[in-house]
Formats: structure tokens, C-alpha cells, sequence
């Protein structure tokens, strides 16, 4: 395989993208800055030619716009967007004929300064930085959302913020939450290990994995310009023909949604490659991390469910803006065919938001325990299993619909066959803790924490699969409970752990662990005294995205919402101790803390430019721990000839 | 994985140590079986959503024999954590590393064996539960394939097994309900007789609604141009509430009924009388004549009448303008 790095570079190239220090431009110089004037003058470049075209149907009498300009708008202003970051040039130049621009790419992570993490780079590391930082963001905005909501629950009549300012915080928040921490785990710790952990020294398609970041920007912006707009009122579903209905904000929910599908796409086809072509000589399937399957597994849901997300994404969009119908009954389109491919990829990606917890945590507890991963195999198969099945449960969300109901029992079936594979990751847990060492680290009290919380998510799980139990439990705050059970309880916990576990590899400096603990025990405690009364008032009545409830309700909600405020300042101290530890305290963490097996840890902290000086040679698996006489896990400095020869061969692929 | 497993094997019998296997079902035992015995026992008569209808009984039945599964599984997995953290935590100064146990066939044999007969026993529980309460309260689409006890018939009269047909119509922000057997009268309360077979319509004229009697364990999507029927029978009379459950714009929130279930022959007596006061008032004249599905298109101009009449239909019968979602 060829890379196209070379390990010795005499000079590395200068700051920016081919810039010739003396010469001066008359264009900015790619990069953010350039980027917003990019996306300004899209927007309003678009917004011209939308009431140009459009001009003729608005459809609110609320607004003097329509909404062809507005989706033009977004559309045109992400372009721009992308061209001032430069994300084209390469691209045009290559069209031209002529050679890319050098990138300064080998510096990496350890270029100076933090104008890397501002432009459109090629290097897995910084894109990886870059996620973490942005995917903190969204999750703090989404996490504020969530305290408003919180806020107007405390009472059973409105109080301090009015039906529709209630459904534009429910939605931004369950928008916030389900699409853009989809990439939380494969964003920031898939970017930066996956090419670590298989002992590569780049991804396959940089461009587009650096696209991937660069597109959840704009995503990002877009969903709370929603707010500008007076939201959007059908919570993070889009349910049609509501979403028809609505105003303007849906425009820029379905804008948004879409374009972050394209981003989890982009992400999904870059890993998928890179994990089958780019593994190191002996980095044998049997032998690649758990974290790399639950990567591999969720690209590949990533790539076959959410172009449906964003075909439908685009249909409704059509429906809003050129007047089509398909999800308007009345003029023969139908509102279960939303309902149908809104949920063919919703469930997958409720596993796209799981799978990546379970490989983080799975590389934890082996670390953590001082033992081999128990039942590698039947761990990988959980994987691949769940992801499989996770194509086949999608009607169980609509099994009060009226859509099929002869199908019931079949998805019923499916539903809960979908806890076996679930199930091996519990199996290979209390495999792996049976006789164990167990050491309570930080990542790995998340780690327990996870089990727990995933545990309670799961079986309530069972009790939605169950048709006629969720004949009440359907659409209550039951599902609210279980699902913040498994996502928040299980994803959130498991990307707290990456942080606390990884954190020093990626930056060198590792976070207060003092502070550390108290966020884990108010994080644990706090999450489930928010969330597991909710359980008890889906059961009790209480619709989803109500702003009124029953009075008797009101004790319970008031504990909840207490709860939820003290959820609030545990992970505002965790923001404290990150920022702190990162910008004041910096304690230099730079060997290999856990005592870690794994590859990534085997390399300096924060790794060389291009990972490995040479393509290291696997020589063991990563979870041998306890094994008496052990080999290391790879060789780094393998002799010279030896790829491409010996090893390669036993792996069946050659490299170069 | 074989050497792997003769390596495990090896492994469990070279270290005797206390029996954490029996250790942990001993109290696995203690655990569960009281929590079972609770779980039936006290809390089961008193678990969600009641026992108003025979619906809302399956329910609640198949809610707690789910409880009674999940209880012992639950209690297996924490207690084995608890057990865990305890017994096996890395002692101060202990750095070394646990067991080098990759896998052991017998163990992960049994559980995949365990878990699949759990998945299966729920199955058919869930299945044979779905089909014995004729679809158990939820939406059965258009057309459902269950043989009822009740009769179709034109005009309803009590005691003689009639299956009584209500027509629940969602919209933004208000169900009314249409009796069909009483001159295709329509109300904005949901009274129903005790005691018979109840057949829902459900549908919508604008956005997807749902349709949920809390106490009567039905739950029936709302969708415009769908007709979704579920079925019910009534056991107990009082009072109960109607929500919307599926969000629907901005007054979901607010979108409640208030029902009342009464003796079938106060039921005759409270319809007939609605019937004839809505003849009286000429109503029933400019109702659109019954159907299962309505096109809104034509409600806006019978709206506007009727509000000039009575003001019956609770979202005021207007279709709004699609993009002026007014509040009421």
C-alpha cells in the first residue's frame, strides 16, 4: 500500500497550506476567518437567489421570506464556507492537472501554537483535537437546552417559558443531543486512536475525514440559527406533516440533520477504508482492539442507514420549499413513509450512539481489571451482531402507528433478539472482572458506572419491546428515561471515560483527578436520581415534550428537575477541571499511566507528526495481561525488509 | 479459541479459593426471590396503568410479569458487579495482574443458551399477550384481523353485545369524538358505557396525534387520511383523562379530554340526548356525514358554521392556514 509519507523529511514546509512567505496575496489565507467571509457572502449569495426564484410562494404571512432563500441560503453559505477553509483547492488543482499543494501535514499535533486546530488539516490527530473540542461544545449547548427544559417541568402549568418557546428547547436540545453527539466517541477518540490502535500512520481519506469535522461546524450553527427563527416545533423527530407545517426553523432543522449525515457518512467511509487497508503487518483481524471494531461496526451503520436520513431529510425539505408532497396525505404522499425512513435510520443510529461505548469501555475494564478481554470473540460478535440486527427493529417506534400491525410480533422478536448480542457485552464484562485486580481509576469508576447505567437502559428496553406494555410506555417519559439511560448513561459515561482515559495521550497533560472524582460521583449519583424517577412518570402518565402535566405528577418533577440542576454543576465541574487542567495547572502526563498494553500508549505523548517512525510489525494482542511471558505488543523498529517479506505475508497483504 | 479455552480451564481449576460461584447464587437467591415475591405480590395490583379496562388489565399483567423477569436478571448482574468490586479489587500495593482467562466455551455457551431462552419465552409471552386481548389496547391499522365477541350493528342498545363504534378525530389542538351509532353525533367529551366492547377510529385532520386514555391502556396514532382502530372493553366506571401523545405543535402540551365511563343505560340516555340536541340545533346538518377519514380541505367552511351554531368542536372545527398555527 502506498504512503505517501515519508518517515524522514529533511525540512518540514512551512505554516498554511503552500504559502510562500514573501509573496504577498490578494485572498485570505484558508482557514476559519476565511471560512465565515466564505459563509456570509454564501448565505446571502443564496438568500438573493431564493427570492429570486421563490419570491413568488411564500409560505408565512409571519415573515417576509421564504423558504427556497432560506435553504439556498444554508446551502450556498456552507459552500462558502468550505471554499474560504480551502477544502476545493486541492481538489480544483487536481482537476487542473496540476500537483496538490504540500500540506504541512507531518507536523501535526506538534506544529506550535493553536492556529492548526483552525484550518482545514490533514492530520488525524488535529482533526481528533478538533472534534473533542467541538463535540464539548455541542454537548454544553445541548446540555443548557436541557436545563431550560428542566426549568419550565418544575411547574405543572406554564410558567417561565411559553409552548412554543418549550418545543424549540426540546427540540434544539434532542436535536442537539442525538445528532450531533453521534460523532462523540468516533469524532474525537476514533479520529485520534483508530489510526493508532491498528498501527497506521494516516487515515485513508484525510480530506474527507477532515471534511467530516468541518461540515459539523455549519451544522452546528445552522440548528441553533433555528432559533432566530422561532424554532422548530417537532422536537428532534421531524415528524411530517408537522414539520410541513411549521416555520422556518424546520428548515434549518432538516438542513442541519442532513448535512451532519453527510458528515457521519464521510466519517464512516474514511474509517471503514482505513481499518481494512491501513492495519500494520500482523495486526491480524483476531488481534484489532475492541475500540476499532465498535468503530469499524458503526461505520458501517453510519454508511448504509443515514443516506436515508438525509434522503429524507432532502424530501422534506422539497416538500417545505418546491411545494411537493410527499408526506402530505391529503395530496397522496403519506406521513408514515417520514415516519418509515425517519426510523430505518433512527435505530441504527441509536446504535451508532451506543457501539462506540462499548468499545471505549471495553478497552478500559481489560486495562483496568489486569486481565485479557474475556471471550474476545463473542465480544466482536456483539458487535457485528447488534449493528446487524439494529437494520431489522425500526417499526418497534411505531407499533401504535397503525402502520402494519400484522408485523408486531416480528419486530417484537426482533427487538429482543437484538438484547442477545447486547447481552455478550455484559457477558464479556463479568467474564473479564471474574478474578480480577480491579483498579479504581477514574476511567474505570466511568467504566462501572456505564455497566450500571446500561444495565437499567436495556432491560427497560425489554419492557418497550414487549407490544402490549408499550401500548403505555410508548411515547411516555418511560421511553425519555430509557433512552437517556442508554445514551446519556451509557454513551456520555463511556466519552467521559475516553476523555479521562486517553486525555493524557492526546495532549500530554492529564486532568485534576480530585475534581475528577467528585464529577464522577455527582455525575453517577445526580444522572440517576434525574433519570430514574422518569421511569416511574412515563408509567404514571406523562406524555414526552409536554409543557403541562398532571398536577399529581408534580412532586416527582420538581425531584427530577433538582436533580437535573445538580447534573448541571457536576458537569460544570468537569468544564472547571478541564479548562483548568488544560490552560493553568497543565501536570505533564507523558508515559503510560495505566500501564496500558495497547499500541497508542506504547508511543510518545502527544505522538510524532506521522505516529510511527517506521510501520511498527504487530507482534501480540493488546490484552494480554497476566500472560507470564508476553511479547510487546509490536515491534517499532522492525528490520529493515522485513515488511512486505515475512509478515506481511502471514497477514496476506503487502506493505509498503 | 480452543487453546484459549483449555488455558481458562486450566486456570479456574489450578486456584480452588472460596466457591465465588455458589457464594454469589446463595445470594443471588436471597435477593431474588424476595424481590420476586414483592414485585407479585404488593406491587403488581397497584402497578400502571390499572385495571379499568380489560386492556388496561392485560397491560398491566404483561407489565409485571416483565418486572418479574427483569427482577432476577437485574439483581444477577449488580450483584455480581457489588461482588466483584469487593472481592476482587486490587489490594494497596498490589500491582500485578489478574488471570490470563481468555474465554471459557462452557461458560459463554450458557449464557448465549440462557440469554436466547429469555428472548424466546418473551416472545411468545409478548405474542401470545398481543393476540389474546385482541391487539391489547393499541393501534390495529384499517384493517384488523381479530374475531371480537361484540357485534357490528347500525343502531347500539345496551345489553345486547353491540360493539359500540367511536370515532376519535385529532386536531391541532383538540380530540371530538363522533358516535356513529347515534346519528354520527359528535361530542367533545369521550363518554363510554361500561361493560362493552368498544371500537376506536382513530384518525386526524391536520398532523399526527395519539390518541391515549391513560387509564384504559389504549394508545392509537392519529393520522390524516388513516382510519387506526383499537379496541377496548370498559370494566369499571369514573372518570379519566384523554392526553395526546404524540407532539403535535405547540399547544400538545394542553391537548387533554376528560372521559367518564357510565352504566350502558346512562350512556343511551347522555348520546341519545346529545343526538337530539345536535338535530335540534341543526349539527347534525352541517357535520360532514360520517366517514373513517376526512379531507380537511372541506373542513375550514363546515367549521366556520358550526362555531356560528354552538361552538361544539373543540379546536373551534377551523383547519388553520398551515403556516399560522393560531393560538387559541
Amino acid at each position: 500500500m502506498a504512503i505517501e509519507i515519508q518517515p524522514e523529511r529533511a525540512q518540514p514546509a512551512g505554516r498554511g497550506p503552500g504559502i510562500a512567505a514573501a509573496k504577498r496575496r490578494w485572498r485570505p489565507r484558508p482557514g476559519v476567518p476565511a471560512g465565515l467571509i466564505g459563509a456570509v457572502a454564501g448565505y446571502f449569495l443564496g438568500h438573493w437567489l431564493g427570492n429570486l426564484l421563490g419570491g413568488g410562494y411564500d409560505r408565512s404571512s409571519l415573515a417576509d421570506t421564504n423558504d427556497v432563500a432560506i435553504v439556498l441560503g444554508y446551502a450556498f453559505g456552507v459552500l462558502g464556507w468550505l471554499a474560504g477553509l480551502g477544502v476545493f483547492n486541492d481538489l480544483f488543482l487536481m482537476m487542473a492537472g496540476k500537483p496538490a499543494r504540500e500540506e504541512p501535514r507531518l507536523l501535526g499535533t506538534q506544529e506550535p501554537g493553536l492556529a492548526k486546530y483552525f484550518r482545514y488539516t490533514l492530520d488525524h490527530k488535529v482533526v481528533g483535537i478538533q472534534y473533542l473540542y467541538g463535540m464539548i461544545a455541542y454537548f454544553l449547548t445541548g446540555g443548557l437546552f436541557a436545563m431550560a427544559i428542566r426549568s419550565e417541568l418544575l411547574s405543572p402549568s406554564y410558567h417561565l417559558i411559553g409552548p412554543n418557546q418549550y418545543l424549540m428547547v426540546v427540540g434544539e436540545h434532542g436535536t442537539m443531543m442525538m445528532m450531533m453527539m453521534s460523532s462523540v466517541i468516533l469524532g474525537p477518540f476514533g479520529q485520534y486512536f483508530g489510526p493508532l490502535l491498528i498501527g497506521s500512520k494516516r487515515v485513508a481519506f484525510p480530506r474527507l475525514e477532515a471534511l467530516g469535522f468541518w461540515l459539523t461546524v455549519p451544522a452546528y450553527v445552522i440548528l441553533l440559527s433555528a432559533v432566530l427563527m422561532g424554532g422548530f416545533s417537532t422536537g428532534w423527530t421531524g415528524y411530517e406533516p408537522l414539520a410541513t407545517q411549521s416555520t422556518q426553523g424546520e428548515d434549518a432543522y432538516f438542513f442541519a440533520f442532513g448535512l451532519m449525515g453527510i458528515s457521519m457518512i464521510l466519517a464512516g467511509f474514511n474509517m471503514i477504508v482505513t481499518v481494512i487497508n491501513y492495519r500494520a503487518p500482523g495486526m491480524r483481524w483476531s488481534r484489532l482492539p475492541m475500540f476499532v471494531w465498535s468503530m469499524f461496526t458503526v461505520s458501517f451503520l453510519q454508511v448504509l442507514s443515514v443516506p436515508v436520513l438525509v434522503g429524507a431529510c432532502y424530501m422534506a425539505l422539497e416538500d417545505r420549499t418546491f411545494q411537493t408532497a410527499f408526506f402530505t396525505n391529503q395530496l397522496g404522499g403519506s406521513s408514515f413513509l417520514y415516519e418509515d425512513l425517519f426510523w430505518f435510520f433512527g435505530h441504527p443510529e441509536v446504535y451508532i450512539l451506543a457501539l462506540p461505548g462499548f468499545g471505549v469501555i471495553s478497552e478500559i475494564i481489560a486495562v483496568f481489571c489486569r486481565k485479557p478481554l474475556f471471550g474476545y470473540k463473542v465480544s466482536v460478535a456483539g458487535m457485528l451482531g447488534v449493528g446487524t440486527a439494529s437494520f431489522f427493529v425500526w417499526q418497534h417506534h411505531l407499533f401504535d402507528s397503525g402502520i402494519n400491525p400484522d408485523m408486531r410480533p416480528l419486530f417484537m422478536l426482533t427487538t429482543e433478539i437484538i438484547s442477545i448480542p447486547t447481552g455478550f457485552i455484559f457477558l464479556v464484562a463479568m467474564g473479564t472482572f471474574w478474578k480480577a485486580k480491579i483498579r479504581f481509576s477514574i476511567p474505570m469508576l466511568f467504566a462501572l458506572a456505564f455497566y450500571f447505567n446500561f444495565l437499567l437502559g436495556g432491560i427497560s428496553g425489554v419492557f418497550l419491546s414487549d407490544v402490549p406494555a408499550d401500548t403505555t410506555e410508548h411515547g411516555s417519559f418511560f421511553v425519555m428515561a430509557h433512552f437517556h439511560y442508554t445514551i446519556m448513561g451509557g454513551l456520555i459515561f463511556a466519552f467521559f471515560a475516553g476523555i479521562y482515559y486517553w486525555l493524557p495521550k492526546m495532549t500530554g497533560i492529564k486532568l485534576n483527578e480530585r475534581l475528577g472524582k467528585i464529577h464522577f460521583w455527582t455525575m453517577f449519583i445526580f444522572f440517576n436520581s434525574t433519570f430514574l424517577p422518569l421511569f416511574g412518570l412515563g408509567m404514571l402518565g406523562m406524555p414526552r415534550r409536554v409543557f403541562e402535566y398532571a398536577r399529581n405528577l408534580e412532586t416527582l418533577n420538581d425531584w427530577v428537575s433538582i436533580s437535573a440542576f445538580c447534573l448541571g454543576v457536576s458537569i460544570l465541574i468537569f468544564v472547571i477541571n478541564f479548562v483548568m487542567s488544560m490552560t493553568f495547572w497543565r501536570e505533564p502526563e507523558v508515559g503510560n499511566p495505566w500501564r496500558t498494553r495497547s499500541l497508542e500508549w506504547q508511543l510518545p505523548a502527544p505522538p510524532p507528526p506521522d505516529n510511527f517512525r517506521r510501520v511498527p510489525v504487530i507482534l501480540a494482542g493488546s490484552y494480554d495481561y497476566g500472560v507470564p511471558d508476553a511479547l510487546p505488543v509490536a515491534d517499532f523498529n522492525p528490520p529493515p525488509g522485513v515488511i512486505g517479506t515475512a509478515y506481511a505475508s502471514a497477514s496476506g497483504r503487502a506493505e509498503g | 479459541m480452543s487453546s484459549d479455552d483449555t488455558a481458562a480451564a486450566a486456570g479456574a481449576d489450578a486456584s480452588p479459593g472460596p466457591r465465588h460461584g455458589r457464594r454469589l447464587f446463595t445470594i443471588w437467591l436471597v435477593l431474588a426471590v424476595p424481590a420476586v415475591l414483592v414485585i407479585w405480590f404488593a406491587w403488581y395490583p397497584h402497578m400502571p396503568p390499572g385495571r379499568m379496562s380489560d386492556s388496561a388489565r392485560h397491560q398491566q399483567f404483561d407489565i409485571a410479569v416483565l418486572a418479574v423477569s427483569a427482577a432476577p436478571v437485574i439483581i444477577a448482574v449488580l450483584l455480581y458487579f457489588i461482588y466483584a468490586i469487593v472481592v476482587w479489587r486490587a489490594r494497596p500495593g498490589d500491582e500485578g495482574d489478574g488471570p490470563a482467562i481468555y474465554g471459557n466455551t462452557k461458560v459463554q455457551a450458557t449464557w448465549i443458551i440462557g440469554t436466547t431462552m429469555i428472548v424466546l419465552w418473551l416472545f411468545v409471552f409478548g405474542t401470545v399477550e398481543l393476540v389474546v386481548p385482541a391487539g391489547a389496547g393499541a393501534g390495529e391499522g384499517p384493517s384488523p384481523i381479530w374475531n371480537l365477541t361484540g357485534k357490528h350493528t347500525a343502531a347500539w342498545s345496551p345489553g345486547a353485545n353491540d360493539m359500540l363504534q367511536i370515532q376519535v378525530i385529532g386536531q391541532q389542538w383538540a380530540f371530538t369524538y363522533r358516535y356513529p351509532q347515534f346519528g354520527g353525533m359528535e361530542s367533545t367529551v369521550l363518554d363510554l358505557p361500561a361493560n362493552t366492547p368498544i371500537e376506536f377510529h382513530v384518525t386526524s385532520l391536520d398532523v399526527i396525534h395519539s390518541f391515549w386514555p391513560y387509564v384504559l391502556g389504549v394508545k392509537a396514532d392519529a393520522n390524516p387520511q388513516v382510519d387506526n382502530v383499537a379496541y377496548t372493553t370498559v370494566q369499571a366506571r369514573g372518570g379519566f383523562k384523554v392526553r395526546c401523545n404524540e407532539l403535535c405543535g405547540i399547544w400538545h402540551g394542553a391537548m387533554t379530554t376528560d372521559g367518564t365511563v357510565l352504566p350502558p343505560a346512562a350512556f343511551q340516555a347522555w348520546a341519545a340526548g346529545v343526538q337530539a340536541q345536535e338535530r335540534s340545533l341543526g349539527v347534525l346538518a352541517v357535520l360532514p356525514p360520517y366517514a373513517l377519514t376526512y379531507d380537511p380541505t372541506v373542513i375550514p367552511q363546515l367549521g366556520k358554521s358550526i362555531i356560528a351554531i354552538d361552538g361544539i368542536t373543540g379546536g373551534a372545527g377551523y383547519y388553520y392556514n398551515s403556516s399560522d398555527p393560531v393560538t387559541p
